[in-house]
């Protein structure tokens, strides 16, 4: 292919985007909407993924050291808690700091009024790196010389562990949908406009043009469709998003929601939409296109 | 050239139209395939623009086997055969001078060879002062002409015209058939597909006659 048939090709296909404008506006405004829908609710899956993580950290075990210890030998256990795998963080609390916390905890409770730091035990506050096998964690740390006890929820954290799973299935699932679902709109609005145009195609194919010659304006006009569309939507997801994020943040005084800030997302979410835009527009065209050329 | 020999198309659902067809058009020739509607003249169009391939027998077109053509030899083919049809089939948003220099632009041709040649074309069909007309804006007879002249650009060695004169009113048909006369002249092979017995009698040609799917008679037309 000669420079200036590519130079004509790449110019029909940006000319093509103007000359049928509705059709263009169409398919723009279809890719558009499609992948605002993806965008939203893949974002939306990611920070309740986040949330139910966070909370799920703070799932802990509590180790109680044995009574009869020192203060030295019960703050050496905290070496071997370490030692062992799907530990995060151990923190140490003495029986002071913890009879301060029961003080705190129950503050004007007469019934409690007489309780001394002898009462209580050194213990070990420990996170845990995975929380689904926490059970198996939890024995570890019994089978350790000085731990008197434990203390472990594992049907919070199994509850956690479920509702991320379950949020994990349903966000792909439906994020599966949702594409299939935008890729037939898509490659539908694009056929259209191909439709329109069969008569230019057959006429191209009747004087003898290749079929790479016909394709290409139609894979230009397909791609910056598809770009086009994938950048407006990616605007738009930015500025809904940053907006939703102000207004909830406003009302939720409490801070239960904690939302990731957009430009965390900045880059995957720029790469996903652009090839999603890419292979809308790309794909889109050449299937249309396929049906009109076996004349 | 165009050689068929022993040509059997037989389609998906059963129904044969060409059956045994036998012909051959040499360089330069001027003829008419007649025959009337279902006898296997579109068929035969199809066979030599390479849209069908043969069931059986073989067809040469200009240097081309159509029984064994690959799918990416077709386009090339075909730029070997003008073809014209009865609809016209213009891109009605385009100038008479879009149209024309569209069916060089998309063979490749540079701007130069388009701006020397189509005017060239225009001229050759009688469009040159309507260069920047739309076809609605046309007649049919000018329409036609204009789908001459886009048949015509790629400088085909052979032009189908298939029924060129079938929307048009005799003193119109006349003049299109006088012009494809004119460029039979030049050197391009002329096949005239129609259905009008009367066409073809009034020029003194070549006429094939087709009737179910078997060539029935091909001598010089009575004038």
């Amino acid at each position: 292919m000669r420079l200036n048939n590519f130079g004509y090709l790449l110019k029909e296909g940006f000319k093509g985007i103007f000359t049928h404008g509705f059709m263009s506006f169409a398919a723009v405004c279809v890719t558009v909407a499609c992948l605002l829908i993806v965008g939203s609710f893949s974002i939306l899956a990611y920070n309740l993924d986040i949330m139910v993580e966070e909370l799920n950290q703070t799932s802990e075990i509590l180790v109680y050291v044995d009574s009869e210890l020192s203060d030295a030998e019960a703050r050496s256990i905290g070496t071997k808690i370490n030692t062992l795998d799907n530990i995060l963080q151990s923190t140490f609390i003495s029986r002071e700091e913890a009879l301060e916390d029961f003080i705190n905890d129950h503050e004007g409770d007469s019934a409690f009024s007489g309780v001394q730091a002898d009462d209580l035990r050194h213990r070990f506050v420990v996170t845990l790196e995975d929380n689904t096998k926490m059970m198996q964690t939890d024995a570890q740390l019994k089978q350790i010389p000085g731990v008197a006890k434990t203390n472990a929820a594992y049907e919070l954290a199994e509850g956690f562990s479920t509702i991320q799973s379950v949020i994990h299935i349903v966000s792909v699932a439906v994020i599966a949908i949702l594409l299939v679902v935008s890729l037939l709109i898509i490659s539908n609005t694009v056929k259209l406009a191909m439709y329109d145009r069969k008569d230019e195609i057959a006429i191209m194919k009747m004087v003898g043009a290749t079929n790479a010659f016909i394709r290409l304006p139609f894979q230009v006009e397909g791609f910056t469709l598809g770009m086009v569309g994938a950048a407006l939507a990616f605007g738009l997801e930015w500025a809904l998003y940053d907006s939703l994020v102000q207004q909830v943040s406003q009302v939720d005084s409490l801070q239960l929601f904690s939302f990731v800030a957009f430009q965390e997302l900045l880059m995957p979410m720029m790469a996903t939409f652009a090839a999603a835009g890419l292979f809308v527009g790309i794909v889109g065209s050449w299937t249309s296109i396929r049906k009109f050329m076996n004349v | 050239m165009i050689e068929f020999t022993d040509v059997v198309k037989a389609y998906d659902q059963g129904n044969t139209a060409l059956n045994g067809v036998n012909m051959q058009i040499e360089d330069g020739e001027f003829c008419f395939l007649i025959g009337p509607s279902g006898s296997g003249k579109s068929t035969i169009i199809k066979l030599i623009t390479g849209e069908l391939k043969p069931t059986s027998g073989t067809v040469h077109v200009n240097g081309y086997s159509l029984e064994r053509i690959r799918k990416r030899e077709i386009p090339y083919l075909r730029r070997t055969v003008g073809v014209v049809f009865q609809d016209f089939r213009l891109i009605e948003k385009m100038t008479v001078y879009e149209n024309v220099a569209f069916a060089m632009r998309v063979v490749g041709a540079r701007e130069r060879d388009i701006k020397e040649r189509v005017p060239y074309v225009l001229e050759l069909v009688g469009l040159e002062n309507k260069a920047n007309r739309h076809p609605n804006e046309m007649s049919g007879g000018e329409q036609q002409r204009l789908a001459i002249a886009r048949a015509l650009v790629n400088n085909p060695s052979m032009i189908i015209a298939d029924e060129p004169t079938g929307n048009l009113d005799p003193e119109r048909s006349f003049e299109i058939m006088a012009l494809l006369q004119e460029i039979n002249n030049l050197g391009t092979t002329m096949l005239v597909v129609t259905h009008d017995h009367k066409l073809a009698q009034r020029f003194h040609k070549r006429t094939i006659v087709i009737d179910e799917g078997i060539i029935v008679d091909d001598g010089l037309g009575e004038e």
